[in-house]
């Protein structure tokens, strides 16, 4: 059922501007959501999905631009405002309270009361009804934390029933869902669709997108990029819409690396069925001696989780990791650092930076945590400016705090950190997002250059052009599996689109 | 599309299995209980006239003043506050009532200020801890220094009390025969005090309030709820049963002293962690926290049958509290797994 | 000029300079210093005394709060070594020998060690919140105190002993030595070795000192022992002053002391970078201010109201929120309507 474009749109943003400091989050955006459609907003990290759905639920409020709901313009101060102007949202991580009963979390705020006293035996039956309407039938007394998160989700689906909400934003509900769960939510937000309900909905998995949703909008870089019904936008399109590349300019690209990589003797780090129940199917990985492995995939698709495993920041539940053929017991960061693995988190700020150090101790921070607190780093103004010079870290003082620095040379400040140890491993995720071109070449110098002196690094980044310039193999990952291997020497950037969206490419060139 | 997770069958299982899914929230309250009978038993076990109907009148009635301030304190805790300054703002509201009554204020005025004031000093942890970012022991363990200063400055020595109407609550016994069961008006005023809050919890929008911003305070936001007025509002109520403890102990002593209720903010603590009350807020119940005060006072009247130094109180108190916040500890990490 | 002022050390300095200053004029005898004998007297060798067991304490409690903890239990901690020390003495057939003085303050200097790392293995390795992990022993603490004295205060007659707090070595307070002493061998531990920097990287961001392999458990496992074991000392020293096991008494409040104290001098609640220099200062500047207090005629009883109206005052200058409401307001009044912001909801869902 697409939407009819005569009917009048129940959420209308125009030319919405949010800026935070040093960013503009949101330029100009416009966007449109009609009764009765299931709306799919799409884009990768950083491109304003987030910051675009807060605006509308009155997280945030913008700078410029327009609101109007049903056609009466709106200024949110809070939640609470968007709620009252029938926007309701469910979220990833379900904002509701687990301390409490399924029938109160539905009720919160709108319980029957009789003079001033709840009435827990109707709150409980109109909770019932709630659900019900949605197909769903438990135990409204029953703890919400002991559902599942699918279920959960539903609960907070019937929560903004209650207040009978025109519009429902669904913020990556389906990211920790099992198919079945997926497809009893997909069952529910039909039904509201079909009762006029406006859904927003926002995930990292394009089939969901495809199945579900009748119009899609992409956003990039806080801009938006383009509006369009689900069934004109073939999947290929979609990927290189989200990631800002036109095809053909893609394939006029670079070549990857023509650089062979000696294969003979064990890999450097050889994973075997490595997964983590709820985050990654298990996965096998080699990497070789001065080679870079690319992890190719979407945000969501496990990428990042793979990294984690290797690094053992979190704890494998299956498969076992070897090291030059030898088994290896990697279940924390030190034994990682130990047996010379280094890792660059994707959230630079939360887990990689000291923002309060200096920019010489941040550099130090590595060696010195390898060595213990007893023995200080001897001469470290000396392994600062070596680092700091080979970097090209600007400005080029020490004792600056790193918070104070663009995030680009905060990168280079954590690829200064990892070197400093000598890793014979490096695994970096999207060590380039988030930074200006630049700093980006000098990173992708960097690591190229280090590979050819015998560093084996595992590349993670959205920007597949860059995974396929730098590494020398492609393992592409999709819904938290690994869904193939690919030698970038044989292939395109389009190829690797083609095999994200449909698991094949017209020319097939798997490497064992 | 109906979804096939309610259980349909009725067998003795499943309602097991529906009545612990329901009542999961209670059972830190029954292993209180248990632990209270379990003392009960072995006490009676070993000196032979331990359970007796004075002894356990006694419990509520020596201990009525650490009840009202347990019943405040479960408020705080259960939004994940802490409160440390309820026992110095006890002793303040205690001399600043005696005095007031020396002065010859009447008693009719007297209780409300003393009330007032225990508000005012809630009132301000609460500002500080939700204005302005300060943390919840910080500002409270500020309002414990202010309010022990506060006492000396009121007078440094303690001021007897006079008056007939506070005698009374503490002198008038109602019992079914001498030496058997018996209430005193402050015990009575105590469990008055547990059975409005355990009322104001279970069936107000402010009482389930409490309970969604000690579950997740950000979802209590998302959810529209009130979650600053909510929170100003329990500290408030843990300064307003200070204040009533303040009447209660000082009926109790028939005098206020300065330096009355040292160290009585811990107990206080312990009774309501001890009671079932999770230290990160949003699980627990007042009536836990009673049976925790007299966990508290069966502690203190065996270590006195034992005639054992009393210094054992705190000490078994703070063993005990330390095993309740392990076990706590151990729980929330497994529910985080799941 | 301005980097003077930016300087986080300046206004502490400028606090505690201030204070003296009104101290002086309003009684010139403050700053002046009498020699009787060989050893010298006077208001400021009395605040330099008396404030070693508190610089002890506070020491720990810096090292603490760097890691974003914070130690409850540093006053019944204290209340335990001085019951040690006094018990052994107390029981020994030469209390006046310095063997034995010995024994009993190295006794209960190691039981307070043990308290120290019992409150570290709750936060560290069983993962309990400082405040609670330390309440347990603020609350047990002064119990086992009065168990090993028996309930009563002990008071002893040991030379000594009663020098460690009140006896003088070439002219000054013993005590001031051994503060200077703690003063020395801690700054010397955190900044000479990597201890210091990796201790602030654990505070400022744990998870982030977790992936760079930082061993963040046995950190936050040493400091709450440096903390039991400062402690520790400061029991003996308050102990030694007195002569008397006081378990009710001995380092009561103190907690709060060394709390305000550590962020006087700069060092954040919040955990992270911290100050050794800073909290000497703030040490200094509380000795003086309780000084300044008995000075005006107020009850040594009544000086925690004005502890805590300071404690309210640098908290809400440290208040990150004020301090945003501040500079709104003050945006406001320059350029008109603010630019976007956050909605107090957004405020913490963007965090």
């Amino acid at each position: 059922m697409t939407a009819d474009s005569e009917v009048p749109p129940v959420v209308e943003m125009r030319g919405i501007t949010i800026e935070f400091p040093g960013v503009k989050a949101l330029e100009g955006v416009d966007f449109t959501l009609r009764a009765g459609e299931v709306h799919s907003l799409m884009g990768e990290n950083g491109a304003g999905k987030s910051t675009l759905i807060k605006a509308l639920t009155g997280v945030y409020t913008i700078a410029s631009g327009t609101i109007a709901v049903s056609g009466v313009e709106r200024t949110f101060r809070g939640t609470a405002d968007a709620q009252a102007a029938g926007i309701s949202t469910v979220y990833q991580e379900v904002n509701l309270c687990g301390n409490l009963s399924v029938g109160e979390n539905i009720m919160l705020g709108h319980e029957s009361r009789v003079a001033g006293r709840i009435d827990w035996r109707s709150t409980h039956r109109e909770a019932a009804r709630h659900l019900e309407n949605l197909g769903v039938q438990i135990d409204t007394r029953s703890l919400l934390s002991s559902h599942s998160i699918a279920l959960q989700q539903l609960v907070a689906i019937s929560r903004a029933m209650v207040t009978d909400s025109k519009v429902l934003v669904l913020d990556e509900p389906t990211s920790s869902l099992d198919r079945s769960e997926v497809e009893q939510l997909f069952g529910v937000m039909r039904d509201l669709r079909d009762r006029g309900v406006a859904i927003l909905f926002v995930t990292h998995f394009l089939d969901q997108v495809y199945e579900i949703s009748d119009r899609l909008t992409v956003l990039r870089n806080g801009k938006l990029v383009a509006e369009h019904p689900v069934s004109e936008v073939p999947r290929a399109e979609l990927i290189s819409l989200m990631i800002g590349r036109e095809l053909d300019e893609l394939q006029a690209l670079s070549r990857a690396s023509v650089r062979t990589v000696d294969r003979t003797d064990a890999p450097v780090l050889s994973a075997t069925q490595l997964g983590r129940k709820g985050s990654l199917n298990p996965v096998d990985v080699d990497v070789y001696e001065g080679e870079v492995i690319g992890i190719a995939g979407l945000l969501g698709s496990g990428r990042t989780e793979l990294a984690r495993l290797l690094y053992g920041a979190d704890r494998a539940d299956t498969g076992r990791l070897e090291m030059h053929g030898r088994p290896a017991r990697i279940t924390t960061p030190r034994n990682a650092i130990d047996n010379r693995i280094a890792f660059s988190s994707e959230d630079r700020r939360a887990e990689g930076i000291i923002g309060d150090l200096t920019v010489a101790e941040n550099i130090v921070l590595g060696l010195q945590a390898k060595r213990g607190w007893l023995r200080k780093v001897r001469n470290p103004e000396r392994v600062v400016a070596e680092y700091m010079d080979a970097l090209g870290v600007t400005p080029a003082d020490p004792h600056r705090l790193i918070r104070e620095l663009s995030g680009g040379n905060q990168q280079k400040v954590l690829l200064a950190r990892w070197l400093a140890t000598a890793p014979q491993l490096i695994i970096l995720d999207e060590p380039t997002r988030g930074i200006d071109i630049g700093a980006k070449a000098d990173i992708q110098r960097k690591v190229a250059e280090l590979s050819n002196a015998g560093l084996s690094v595992v590349f993670i980044s959205s920007e597949l052009e860059e995974v396929l310039r730098i590494s020398q193999r492609v393992v592409v990952m999709r819904d938290r599996h690994k869904i193939g291997e690919l030698a970038s020497n044989d292939i395109e950037v389009a190829d690797l689109v083609d095999f994200i969206a449909h698991d094949t490419i017209k020319k097939p060139e798997s490497v064992a | 599309m109906t979804t096939s997770l309610s259980p349909t069958r009725t067998s003795g299982l499943a309602f097991a299995r529906r009545f612990i899914s329901r009542r999961i929230s209670w059972v830190p309250v029954f292993a209180a209980v248990f632990i209270l009978v379990v003392m009960f038993v072995a006490a009676q076990a070993y000196f032979g006239n331990f359970l007796t109907p004075r002894v356990i009148s006694s419990l509520l009635l020596d201990n009525a003043y650490l009840l009202i301030l347990a019943v405040g304190m479960t408020f705080v805790i259960l939004t994940g506050g802490i409160d440390l300054s309820v026992g110095a703002v006890m002793a303040f509201t205690g001399m600043l009532g005696a005095s007031l009554l020396r002065d010859g204020l009447p008693v009719a005025l007297v209780i409300p200020i003393m009330l007032v004031v225990g508000a005012a000093m809630g009132l301000g942890v609460g500002v500080l801890v939700q204005y302005f970012g300060v943390q919840p022991f910080i500002a409270s363990l500020a309002a414990m220094f202010a309010a022990r200063g506060l006492a000396f400055m009121v007078s440094l020595s303690s001021i007897k009390v006079e008056d007939k109407a506070i005698l009374w609550l503490q002198s008038t016994r109602l019992q079914a025969a001498p030496g058997s069961w018996s209430i005193t008006p402050t015990g009575i005023l105590a469990l008055l005090t547990v059975v409005v809050a355990a009322l104001v919890l279970a069936y107000t929008r402010f009482g389930r309030t409490i309970y969604a911003v000690g579950g997740n305070e950000q979802s209590a936001k998302l959810m529209g709820l009130p979650v600053v007025r909510t929170k100003l509002l329990a500290y408030v109520i843990s300064g307003v049963c200070a204040g009533l403890a303040g009447v209660a102990f000082t009926a109790y002593t028939g005098a206020s002293y300065p330096l009355n209720g040292i160290g009585t903010e811990l107990d206080t603590i312990a009774a309501v962690v001890i009671g079932g009350t999770l230290l990160t807020g949003g699980s627990g119940y007042v009536l836990g926290s009673m049976v925790g005060v007299f966990v508290y006072g069966t502690i203190k009247s065996a270590i006195s049958f034992l005639g054992a130094e009393q210094s054992w109180t705190r000490i078994t108190i703070g063993a005990l509290l330390l095993v309740f916040v392990v076990v706590q500890r151990i729980i929330v990490a497994r529910s985080r797994r799941r | 000029m301005k980097r003077i002022f930016k300087h986080r050390m300046t206004w502490p300095i400028i606090a505690l300079l201030v204070l003296v200053l009104v101290n002086t004029i309003a009684r010139p005898s403050f700053i002046s210093v009498t020699v009787q004998g060989d050893k010298l007297y006077g208001p400021i060798i009395d605040i330099l005394r008396n404030s070693a067991p508190l610089m002890l304490v506070a020491l720990g409690m810096t090292i603490v709060i760097a890691t974003r903890g914070i130690d409850l239990s540093v006053g019944a901690i204290m209340a335990v070594s001085g019951a040690v020390a006094l018990t052994i003495i107390e029981g020994s057939p030469a209390p006046d020998s310095l063997a034995t003085v010995m024994i009993a303050a190295t006794a209960g200097v190691l039981v307070a060690l043990v308290l120290g790392v019992w409150n570290g293995f709750l936060v560290s390795v069983v993962g309990i919140q400082p405040i609670i992990a330390t309440l347990v022993l603020m609350l047990a603490g002064r119990g086992i105190a009065l168990l090993i004295t028996g309930g009563f205060i002990t008071t002893i007659n040991s030379d000594p002993y009663k020098f460690m707090a009140q006896g003088y070595l070439i002219g000054l307070p013993f005590a001031l030595f051994v503060s200077i002493a703690a003063v020395i061998a801690v700054a010397l531990i955190e900044r000479r070795t990597a201890l210091g920097v990796l201790t602030e990287a654990v505070g400022i961001n744990p998870e982030a000192s977790r992936l760079a392999g930082v061993r963040s458990r046995s950190i936050i496992w040493a400091a709450y022992a440096v903390s039991g074991l400062l402690a520790g000392i400061a029991g003996i020293l308050y102990s030694s002053n007195i002569m008397a096991a006081d378990a009710n008494a001995a380092g009561l409040y103190i907690e709060l002391d060394a709390i305000l104290a550590v962020v006087l001098g700069g060092t954040s609640l919040m955990g992270g970078k911290f100050s050794i220099a800073g909290t000497v200062i703030g040490v200094f500047t509380i000795q003086t201010l309780k000084s300044t207090i008995t000075f005006l005629g107020v009850p040594p009883a009544v000086s925690p109201l004005f502890l805590a109206i300071v404690v309210v005052i640098v908290v809400l200058v440290q208040s990150p929120q004020l301090r945003d409401r501040l500079s709104r307001a003050v945006r406001r009044v320059r350029r008109g309507p603010a630019t976007p912001t956050l909605t107090d909801s957004g405020a913490e869902a963007a965090q």
